[in-house]
């Protein structure tokens, strides 16, 4: 079929066996944090630390290029800006974070350190009760939640379409980007927040931790997985693509696109939010740099490797590219972005719908 | 509903009325004065050029009317005022005797009974064929509801019915995008009378359409009239002539001539207008 976007390939991500492969796959991927924990190091079955970051990290990143598959492949909008829900909800994170560590930072402080540094007596307004964990929960899902609402009400109820949304998006996440590197912002300038010490009491660098919150990320991935799935399936589903499709057409329909499109919007803001609250405890580090205008283009650029209108594709195209990354900067740092250019322009011209498009032409041969 | 309880609740309603904003009561139409659809010297300029020029139309309920008029007369533009997508700069644009059209949405304005099929046929083309259908249907078009929803086994009954109308039965389950072109008309077509419009507004429903699907279009048209109303654009004048019964010439945004098919084409000025000076 030359359909660019099918739904018929999002249905066909549905079959049992596809099903099953996945839930499979993410079973094993289970073991990794066992394989942690229960082996010694030195052990020939023990997985590293290093292993389990880089694997949670990139199944974070899974988790975003879901989210932004729901938008842009699913409903049409191109976001340039996702990487601002996934950065604030690590900020959300990283904010509680950086209160776990009490008095043990480097100025014996109950203020995080780069408040000491800026010479601050008190802690600011916006910071209190960051110091509970549910307080940091509801800051997570609500600020990028509010913030994706009133934008995307703006825009969406100007009629701002196409590449006209996708660089507003581009210039919200820049603008942020500049916001957070300003010490006066409060959120530790350029270098953001680093040096957690504890997550709800327990040491963020001990094995159990790391594999508990790698298991938190495996569980997020299955539920977005099947969360998605069942609003692809649903009428709603049908509506997406019909906004992507011929929006005028579902407006004489009597449908009002405004609020579909604000609803999966917001949806996928947050989703991205849980995701970078997931990924800073894991890595460690949350700074502006997370809300370069580049960061958002390469989230684009996962879901168009991997597959747009599908579920597994965007999740595939993670994956792929950040190991690949991983690879590549250890092995040739100067010519990653190369190659992540050539990466984009060769999936644009040789697989249109992308890498999970190239797997089911093989299968159907 | 008796007529009786439906005058009593029209009487109840006719302060709102002035403002343009009641519903049709009781889901009815007030097309007490026999028309359901009235413009009243509606002017829309796009950068100084103007698009209608002083229109007073009205189309009578249960009518099949054809608007005829060369490129640039504002046929379109008419539609567009009509369905919500284009404001007026003056005048006004009223649906049966109380709704402003004026003061509506796009989405509101499908809700409330007008359909409208657009000159290039569109379909939800990665869908299929029953799949457009079904979104089209009537009935609560909210996101909640869309979450919830399940076709009933009268919706089922009523896209089956609609599938035999437009003659795609057999390519139910086919992707629209893939239908020929006087296919994805028909599907458009059918996908208007899901929504159970009292009004329909076909741009051109049968360019590019083979004779024999012509025919079959006319036909089907003539099947609406009298349940709905309808205003056919169209440039086919042969097909016109096997349609209407009055046809409305539109030049340079305001209304040229008005009669039937004969009649007009026999007027010296809607000659001078197609043929140039």
């Amino acid at each position: 079929m030359s359909q660019p976007y099918s739904l018929k390939l999002a249905a066909a991500a549905g079959p049992r066996a596809t099903t099953l492969g996945v839930g499979l796959l993410l079973g094993l991927l289970l073991l990794l944090p066992l394989g942690h924990v229960a082996f010694a190091e030195g052990h020939a079955l023990h997985v590293s630390a290093y292993t389990l970051t880089l694997t949670g990290k990139i199944l974070c990143y899974a988790i975003v290029a879901l989210a932004m598959d729901l938008v842009w492949g699913y409903t049409g909008l191109l976001s340039l800006g996702h990487g601002l829900f996934f950065a604030l909800g690590g900020y959300g994170m990283g904010m509680y974070l950086m209160r776990q560590i009490g008095r043990d930072g480097n100025y014996q402080s109950d203020l995080p350190d780069f408040m000491v540094f800026l010479d601050w007596k008190e802690l600011p307004w916006f910071w209190q009760g960051s110091e509970h964990f549910a307080w940091a929960l509801l800051v997570i899902v609500l600020v990028p939640g509010l913030l994706a609402l009133v934008f995307g009400w703006l825009a969406f109820r100007s009629r701002i379409k196409g590449v006209y949304f996708s660089i507003m998006t581009q210039a919200l996440t820049f603008a942020a980007m500049l916001l957070f590197f300003r010490n006066e912002t409060g959120f530790g300038g350029n270098n953001g927040f680093t040096d957690f010490k504890r997550i709800l009491g327990f040491g963020i660098a001990e094995p159990a931790t790391r594999a508990v919150l790698f298991a938190a990320t495996v569980l997020l991935l299955a539920l977005a997985l099947w969360g998605a799935r069942w609003l692809v399936l649903s009428k709603f589903g049908r509506i997406l693509t019909a906004i992507r499709d011929a929006e005028s057409r579902l407006m004489f329909c009597g449908y009002n696109p405004l609020y579909y499109k604000l609803a999966i919007w917001v949806l996928s803001a947050v989703l991205c939010a849980l995701a970078g609250a997931l990924y800073v405890p894991q890595v460690g580090i949350i700074n502006p740099s997370e809300m370069s205008p580049g960061n958002s283009i390469e989230i684009a650029i996962w879901v168009a490797l991997g597959g747009r209108g599908t579920l597994i594709g965007p999740v595939l195209g993670a994956a792929i590219v950040n190991g690949a990354k991983s690879w590549f900067t250890v092995a040739f740092p100067e010519y990653w972005l190369f190659f992540l250019g050539f990466l984009f322009i060769a999936a644009t011209l040789l697989l249109p719908n992308g890498v999970l498009g190239l797997l089911r032409k093989k299968g159907d041969r | 509903m008796s007529a009786a309880s439906t005058t009593q609740s029209q009487r109840e309603n006719w302060d709102g009325e002035a403002h343009g904003l009641a519903h049709p009561v009781d889901g009815k139409l007030d097309t007490r004065h026999g028309a359901i659809l009235y413009l009243d010297d509606v002017t829309v300029s796009f950068d100084g050029f103007r698009a209608l020029n002083k229109l007073t139309l009205d189309i009578g309920v249960g009518e099949l009317r054809c608007i005829i008029g060369p490129n640039g007369a504002g046929k379109t533009t008419m539609m567009d005022v009509i369905t919500g997508k284009t404001r007026p700069d003056s005048g006004s644009v009223f649906f049966g005797q109380t709704i402003d059209l004026t003061r509506h949405t796009e989405p509101e304005i499908a809700q409330l009974g007008i359909g409208r099929k657009f000159q290039k046929p569109t379909v939800f083309e990665a869908m299929s064929v029953h799949d457009n259908l079904a979104l089209a249907l009537a009935g609560n078009k909210s996101v909640w509801a869309s979450l919830r929803s399940r076709l009933t086994g009268a919706q089922r009954d009523r896209i089956g019915e609609l599938l035999a109308t437009i003659r795609l039965t057999d390519q139910h389950q086919r992707q629209a995008g893939l239908l020929s072109h006087g296919q994805k008309q028909w599907l458009e077509i059918g996908m208007l009378l899901a929504q159970e419009p009292q009004l329909l507004l076909l741009d051109e429903p049968v360019a590019g359409m083979t004779d024999a699907e012509t025919e079959k279009t006319a036909e089907l048209l003539l099947t609406l009239k009298g349940q709905h109303s309808l205003m056919v654009v169209e440039h086919d004048m042969d097909f016109v002539g096997s349609i209407a019964q009055k046809v409305t010439v539109l030049a340079e945004g305001s209304v040229l001539a008005e009669g039937s098919l004969a009649q007009v084409q026999a007027d010296e000025r809607v000659i001078e207008v197609y043929l140039g000076r």
